[in-house]
């Protein structure tokens, strides 16, 4: 376990102590390695010495080791270097470094890459990376010297490196033209960093999107356990010039705890409850928030269940009812039912009232595409599931999530008042929408 | 450096092995031939005049290296197109130089012209990528052109070529570590750069090259501290570890009190749970130290830097960044007084809903969070709650979390939630929590039975790892008390038939050896069955067979002795030797013989004495002695280049070494720093396409720059309080705000002796002290009484120390008290607005004491009826509604010639801003026009025509003048909208003979008109106008200027603003600033877009202030910067 295998090497920490390392060592990202589902390494980039790529052996028997990919530790100690992991998209971004750095630096910066190439390709998958290797290659160029994170900026990025389109690698290919900017970013130098200078568009737009997302355990008995709102607000902003905007909220008392965007004048939310900002062009997360937990969360979605094994019989019963509630008249849609039946479960017999259902035999997954729930036809999946003959009943009872949507409503109850524009003559086109989702939404059985 | 040489061999071996299968690679696209020739190909194409074909080559270039192919027998093709043209072409090249410059250095010497020739190019950027290219190439040779190199960049006016600069040092340090000191001073130099784009940068090459040096930082660190919040996201975390390294080493602890509190006072110890225990070694020999300090030890203060560095991280926690926040977190968690710790913990609980690498970290922080300062995270309980979808890993540490979290009140819930998590299908994590409901148990000892029975029904489990598990940890809470629980054992006992888990297994008899005694019966028959297996268990099992057979010898030999000597014989031909060895040992003790009589005496002694009960305890104590959020804590053990964080100092270092001086300092900005500002400016003026079209309006003689501006905003945008910070005065109120803070203190001792509960309360008031909100304070003296009487007392000292400081207003006070004494039952809003003619007000009472407007009014008066007005504005309470334009001092109008006598064949025309509204339109300036016709003819139709504007300006004409008589004169007034810019209104002046081209150009001070605020109107509106709205100058006054009055008067004849009274609401807010420091504010609007112009003056010891102007309108704050800046200077 966890303490076992560190406990062991406390003693030899505590030996060191004390000896002061006089070998330069340096800090932050050496090299990264890009790894697929099948452990292969499909990219390597280095910033300093070219580090072999056998250290990711490492990497590979720690994985191994875990069951899960998900399990694999992000913090591998080698002998001579260390490598931090995360795994998005089913590729595992190995960062190695040498020495001390703070993990959550390596994690965030490695995240922030995904975020960058999934902004320039739409997907980050091994195909995209692979048609887009000299991209990449150029994006890490500029997202790190020498280890330390140069350029994140997406704004600044698209600035020194344009975006692939189909349209940009036609001309390019004909016309022998670069897709790197002629251009020098001037961004960066700028006291806006994170906004591009001379931006122009015949339509100026800026459209908000409030989600929310319940994160919930609801117990055995229909009880909720906890029930948090975790709300972003996504803005798309198409405005040209240095547009000054401030949004301000009906009711900002129920943002508990946020979290902004850099462009977000920190003093002015503190003093006023008001959002002020020039914003970044295109695309941005402006804030995220968490609705204080003294604001009792209306669960939209109900679950009657009644999973039971019996012994002996090799058989199961399963009846799963929803009923929506307090949606305030919204209707529930989009609706995902799945579990992970135990394992002794060989297969299932079961009706749905409507939506489609299907369960795979060898993961014991159970998904229930529900659809949209009509208030009045309460969908329902009812029906057997037949066990293992000869295993004993399990004694685990499967845990439901539950995917929904609810469009045009924030569960928070969260409005925003007004969005204005200072700064540019033009009239926007504002637009502001509201979504409630559900986010890890489960019901214990 | 040994890294290095090291992995060139393995890279060759790599290569050698990676190029034949390159042409099968389906990435490489089928264009490619697997022919062997390939490589010619591609330096045909590489040596092709068409950038195309280059281009195309290097890609594929680029593809090889991505994929860890070998490309580097290209090297000579590739280094020739260094210098190319294309840029695209050019950067893949830089990638390919940087990637194999190693291994060729001969070859990578041949670019390194091209470099240098681009280190001198006049464009920063440029200049910059050739640094970072040329310091990326590791090749020893070049070491001192790199040096040079770094040299020189690090005085480059570009900010950006700086940065680069810092990014380069520790390059050059990994290839050569000898350079140390040569660059430790380029690192002492960077470090005093006020630009946050250097800022975090040099703190890494810093980090790298000599931690160690921390005097380095003393100069800087109020700075870096007030920066902090500008500068990019990644260098904060850098900063911020570094900052809370330093503090560690020149602050006291500022828990030293309450930890003496506990001593004596006992109630605390509840509040804080098990910390006691945990750091006893270390409280002790701090307590002993303290008690030979206590006599003399004054109760703590902290130092005002200390708090700084508080106060300016907080607002981080709402960054998006998570290494950000758990930076912040740690400094708090390392740095501040317990009472403040909590804030960090929501911060913590959000980075929860992040990925998972995330919440893995942050929840290894918060559990040893937790084990320290378990109180700050019960509130989030919940939030650590599990989810089936959560990974194991995951989910062992929210478990981890939620056991340290567990007390008497919340651990039924927690429990009930442990039995949800022991159903799951999940084994490992089902082992975990049996793990916890064991510590749980062991740790509250009220529910020690219900554990232990909740764990006995899991032996029934089906799954054999969850029943080993439950035995183990049975194994150990009965050990804790055997005699109640006889019948447990026996139930384990019958267990050994179907548990084959090893440590279950060993764990069970050894639990029947040490308790033979409850279980006379079964014991015996438990080792006849385990010695029929012996040769079939795992060595751990046979060890335990082995002690049980010993014990049973020992305390019922009629019965086992056969068994025993069976099982030692068995064992003495084990494989192992651990085992074989054991078997002897216990022979010897046991079975007596004739020579070894003396220790078998005490045999029994030996096996079956009483032993200690086990502690359970979480793996993470302790821990917190790595700092958190690193490597180093993460995995428990030292990682390379960790740097320790200090203990606190017995006594506090001298905390003068932080002070910068001022007259040093404004030397170098106005000196030093004044050569390159002005070699900066026409380069930032292309560069930067945002500073509009006024910005030519400036003449090249100006002295602030707009790129000195710029810096200057970034930087003046810092801080909470930026206006003071950094200043004299800025420590001087913080000391303030820590005698409150002291005075807190002290309440809170005692009431923490009556109560600790009262924790949260002075949590409450040490965060209200941050704001200076008015009504915060107002609250706080509701709170206790006896502060705001002090409070009082000190404002008035103050007042009345600036009333004698200042013999000119000391007149003018007393006359102002007597006027106000007059006027005491309010009178009628002394105000005009007749603007906007929103407000109809009464004129009639400011022709009390508002002189008319003439240039022959005394300056003295004006300031005089200014404050008065202000004063009696103060009393009517609606003071936000007045506008004092009317008062606005006309002294100050300057004339400027619109027309000389002589091009004007004797009519001559000035004009001059009177600061009255025009009344037609109040989005206009009202110019005021005199013409004067020195001719001995009559000039009749004096109009305009012909106007021409910028877009938006609007102009409204005077009337036709019909007759201007030789030598006479007249005036008129006409109205501009100058669109708040400086651009000139160009017409056409005509007359019934002649017509003269003129434009009237409005200085940037007469775009506003004077708005009035108090003073914490003020300080509100400026500080939402932080950040680029701030521009922040340094200045040495003029010698005729260092009075109060002659401040005054120059910044109101430069622009038409308003002075903001100062203490005219000292009831309300106690005094921030001593009375020899005076901070002078200025208020007032844009005329067109009523933008809040403000302006602040704080004159410091001999003759140098700082002005800081925080405006909407960037272009008009650095313009009026530069007015006012040479009015108070000349």
């Amino acid at each position: 376990m966890l303490s076992g295998s560190l406990n062991g090497k406390q003693g030899e920490i505590r030996h060191q102590k004390g000896i002061n390392v006089s070998l330069p060592l340096t800090k932050m990202i050496h090299s990264v390695f890009l790894i697929n589902a099948s452990g292969d390494i499909f990219l390597e980039k280095h910033w300093k010495s070219v580090v072999s790529r056998s250290v990711c052996d490492y990497f590979f028997e720690a994985q191994e080791r875990a069951t899960e990919p998900e399990n694999v530790p992000p913090v591998i100690p080698t002998p001579h270097h260390y490598l931090i992991s995360v795994l998005r998209h089913r590729i595992f971004f190995v960062a190695v470094i040498q020495s001390e750095v703070p993990p959550l630096f390596v994690i965030e910066f490695l995240h922030r890459v995904v975020d960058t190439f999934q902004d320039y390709f739409g997907v980050c998958t091994e195909a995209a990376i692979k048609d887009n290797v000299v991209v990449v290659y150029e994006l890490l160029e500029e997202m790190l010297d020498n280890g330390f994170p140069l350029a994140t900026e997406s704004n600044i990025l698209k600035e020194l490196i344009k975006p692939p389109t189909i349209l940009r690698t036609m001309v390019n290919t004909i016309t022998g033209s670069t897709n790197v900017g002629e251009q020098l970013p001037t961004g960066q130098l700028s006291v806006v960093p994170w906004r591009r200078t001379g931006v122009k568009y015949t339509n100026n737009e800026a459209y908000f999107d409030v989600v929310e997302e319940i994160d919930a355990i609801i117990d055995k008995s229909g009880s909720t356990i906890t029930a948090e709102i975790q709300g972003v607000i996504d803005a798309c902003v198409k405005l040209t010039g240095m547009p000054d905007l401030t949004l301000s909220f009906m009711n900002p008392r129920l943002l508990d705890d946020v979290s902004f965007h850099p462009c977000v004048r920190f003093k002015r939310w503190e003093a006023e409850r008001i959002l002020s900002f020039i914003p970044p062009d295109g695309n941005f997360r402006l804030l995220s928030y968490h609705v204080s937990s003294q604001n009792l969360v209306a669960i939209p979605v109900y679950v009657k269940h009644n999973i039971s094994f019996r012994e002996g019989s090799f058989q199961g019963h399963f009846d799963l009812t929803l009923w929506p509630k307090q949606t305030m008249g919204k209707a529930v849609e989009s609706v995902l039912v799945s579990s992970q039946l135990p394992r002794g479960v060989l297969n299932t017999n079961l009706s749905a009232s409507q939506g489609i259902y299907t369960f795979d035999p060898v993961t014991k997954l159970l998904s229930w595409d529900v659809g949209k729930i009509n208030p009045q036809k309460l969908p329902s999946l009812k029906g057997t599931m037949s066990l293992q003959a000869g295993a004993s009943k399990p004694d685990e009872n499967p845990t439901i999530n539950i995917q929904f949507k609810i469009q045009q409503m924030a569960i928070s109850g969260l409005k925003v008042n007004r969005l204005d524009m200072y700064g540019e003559k033009y009239k926007p086109f504002k637009g502001i929408k509201y979504m409630t989702k559900a986010g890890k939404f489960q019901v214990r059985t | 450096m040994s890294s290095s040489s090291a992995f060139n061999d393995d890279k060759g071996g790599s290569s050698s092995v990676g190029e034949p299968e390159y042409g099968h690679d389906p990435a490489s696209g089928g264009i490619f031939s697997s022919d062997y020739k390939r490589h010619d190909d591609l330096k045909e194409m590489l040596d092709s005049n068409k950038d195309s074909s280059k281009l195309e080559a290097m890609k594929r270039i680029v593809a090889m290296i991505a994929r860890g192919k070998n490309a580097s027998d290209l090297f000579p093709a590739v280094v020739k197109n260094v210098a190319c043209k294309n840029i695209e072409v050019k950067k893949l090249v830089y990638v390919y130089l940087v990637r194999y410059a190693e291994e060729q250095q001969d070859l990578a010497l041949l670019s390194i012209s091209t470099f240098q020739r681009g280190l001198k190019d006049p464009n920063q950027l440029i200049r910059a990528s050739a640094l970072r290219v040329l310091s990326s190439i590791r090749v020893t040779i070049i070491v001192p052109i790199m040096m040079l190199a770094i040299k020189e960049a690090a005085s480059d006016m570009s900010p950006y070529v700086r940065k680069t600069a810092a990014h380069a040092i520790p390059k050059l340090y990994s290839l050569d570590p000898e350079q140390k000191d040569q660059l430790i001073e380029v690192i002492e130099k960077l470090l005093a750069d006020k630009t946050t784009l250097v800022a975090g940068s040099v703190v890494m090459a810093f980090e790298e090259v000599c931690p160690e040096r921390i005097d380095l930082i003393h100069k800087n660190y109020r700075k870096l501290c007030n920066l902090l919040i500008d500068v990019e996201e990644w260098g904060q975390v850098v900063i911020i570890n570094m900052l809370t390294r330093y503090a560690r080493t020149q602050f006291l602890n500022p828990n030293i009190n309450e930890s003496l509190l506990e001593e004596g006072g006992g109630g605390e110890k509840t509040f804080y749970g098990s910390e006691e225990d945990e750091d006893d070694e270390e409280e002790e020999k701090e307590k002993k130290s303290e008690a030979a300090a206590l006599a003399k030890r004054k109760p703590y203060v902290m130092d005002p830097d200390h708090r700084l560095l508080l106060r300016n991280t907080k607002p981080l926690l709402q960054s998006r960044n998570a290494a950000v926040v758990m930076a912040v977190a740690q400094l708090y968690f390392h740095l501040a007084p317990k009472a403040e710790v909590g804030v960090i913990a929501k911060a913590l609980v959000r980075l929860l809903r992040s990925h998972s690498e995330v919440q893995y970290v942050v929840l290894q922080n918060v559990a040893t969070m937790t084990i320290k300062r378990r109180g700050m995270f019960e509130p989030y309980l919940k939030s650590f709650y599990i989810r089936s979808t959560d990974p194991t890993q995951i989910k062992v540490l929210k478990l981890e979390v939620l056991t340290n979290l567990a007390n008497e009140t919340n651990i039924s819930t927690i429990l009930r939630e442990f039995q949800t998590y022991i159903k799951s299908m999940d084994k490992d994590f089902v082992a975990a929590t049996i793990q916890a409901i064991g510590r749980c148990a062991t740790n509250i000892g009220e529910v020690r039975d219900t554990c232990l029975n909740g764990l006995v029904q899991l032996l029934s489990n089906r799954d054999e790892l969850v029943v080993a598990e439950s035995v183990v940890v049975i194994k150990k809470l009965l050990q804790m008390q055997p005699e109640k629980h006889s019948d447990i054992i026996k139930h384990m006992a019958k267990l050994t038939d179907n548990i084959q888990v090893p440590m279950a297994r060993a764990s069970i008899l050894w639990l029947i050896g040490e308790y033979c005694e409850h279980v006379p019966k079964i014991a015996p028959d438990v080792l006849r069955k385990m010695a029929k297996s012996f040769t079939n268990e795992e060595d751990i099992v046979k060890l335990q067979i082995i002690n049980l057979a010993a014990k049973l010898y020992l305390t019922n030999s009629k019965q086992t002795k056969l068994l025993t000597q069976y099982v030692l014989n068995l064992a003495k031909y084990d494989q192992n030797y651990d085992i074989r060895d054991r078997a002897r040992f216990i022979r010897q003790l046991i079975v007596p013989t004739e020579k070894c009589g003396a220790l078998s005496k005490y045999a029994k002694k030996l096996f079956l004495a009483l032993k200690p009960a086990p502690v359970l305890e979480s793996p993470f104590k302790d821990r917190d002695h790595f700092q958190l959020g690193s490597l180093s804590h993460l995995l428990n053990a030292k990682a390379g280049g960790y740097q320790e964080l200090p203990d606190w100092p017995e006594a506090a270092p001298d905390p003068s070494v932080r002070n910068v001086e001022v007259p040093e300092w404004t030397k170098c900005s106005s000196r030093e720093k004044r050569k390159e500002k002005k070699v900066e400016k026409p380069f930032y003026s292309d560069s930067e396409g945002e500073s509009g079209p006024t910005e030519s309006a400036d003449s090249e003689s100006d002295s602030a720059s707009g790129s000195e501006s710029g810096s200057g905003s970034e930087e003046s945008g810092s801080g909470s309080e930026s206006e003071e910070s950094e200043e004299g005065s800025e420590s001087e109120e913080e000391e303030e705000e820590e005698e409150g803070e002291e005075k807190d203190q002290k309440k809170k001792k005692n009431k923490e002796i009556k109560k600790p509960v009262q924790e949260s309360e002075s949590e409450n008031s040490s965060e209200e002290e941050e704001r200076k909100n008015e009504r915060k304070r107002r609250q706080r003296k509701n709170d206790s009484e006896s502060e705001s009487e002090e409070e009082e007392d000190e404002s008035e000292s103050e007042s009345s120390q600036s009333e004698s400081e200042d013999s000119d207003s000391e007149a003018e006070v007393k006359k102002k008290k007597v006027k106000t004494a007059q006027t005491k039952p309010p009178p009628k809003p002394a105000k005009t607005d007749n603007k906007k003619g929103k407000k109809e007000m009464s004129l009639l009472d400011l022709d009390d004491f508002e002189p008319a407007p003439s240039p022959q009014v005394t300056p003295v008066n004006n300031f005089l009826s200014n404050s008065l007005v202000t004063d009696l504005e103060g009393l009517s309470l609606s003071d936000n509604v007045l506008s004092p334009a009317t008062i606005s001092p006309s002294s100050a109008t300057k004339s400027y010639e619109l027309l000389h006598r002589i091009t004007g064949e004797g009519l001559s025309v000035e004009y001059c801003f009177s600061r009255q509204p025009f009344s037609p339109d109040a989005n206009m300036v009202a110019v005021q026009i005199e013409f004067t016709n020195n001719t001995t003819n009559d000039t009749k139709n004096l109009h305009m025509e012909d106007v021409k504007l910028q877009s938006g300006m609007r102009v409204k004409e005077f009337p036709e003048i019909e007759l201007l008589p030789a030598g006479e004169t007249t005036t008129a007034v006409m109205g501009i909208d100058f669109c708040d810019s400086t651009q000139a209104a160009n017409f056409q002046l005509c007359t019934h003979s002649r017509k003269f081209f003129v434009s009237i150009q409005p200085p940037v001070g007469e775009l506003m008109r004077p708005v009035f605020l108090t003073e914490n109107e003020f300080k509100k509106e400026q500080g939402q106008l932080m950040g680029m709205n701030e521009i922040t100058e340094k200045l040495m006054l003029d010698v005729k200027c260092r009075n109060e009055h002659a401040i005054v008067q120059r910044v109101i004849t430069a622009a038409n603003l308003s002075r903001v009274p100062c203490g005219s609401d000292k009831e309300c807010s106690p005094p921030v600033l001593p009375p020899e420091l005076p901070v002078h504010r200025f208020s007032g609007r844009t005329v067109t877009s009523s933008s809040l112009v403000l302006v602040t003056v704080a004159s410091k010891e001999e003759g140098t202030a700082q002005l800081m102007v925080n405006c909407e309108k960037m272009v008009i704050g650095t313009m009026l910067v530069k007015d006012i800046l040479l009015a108070l200077t000349q």
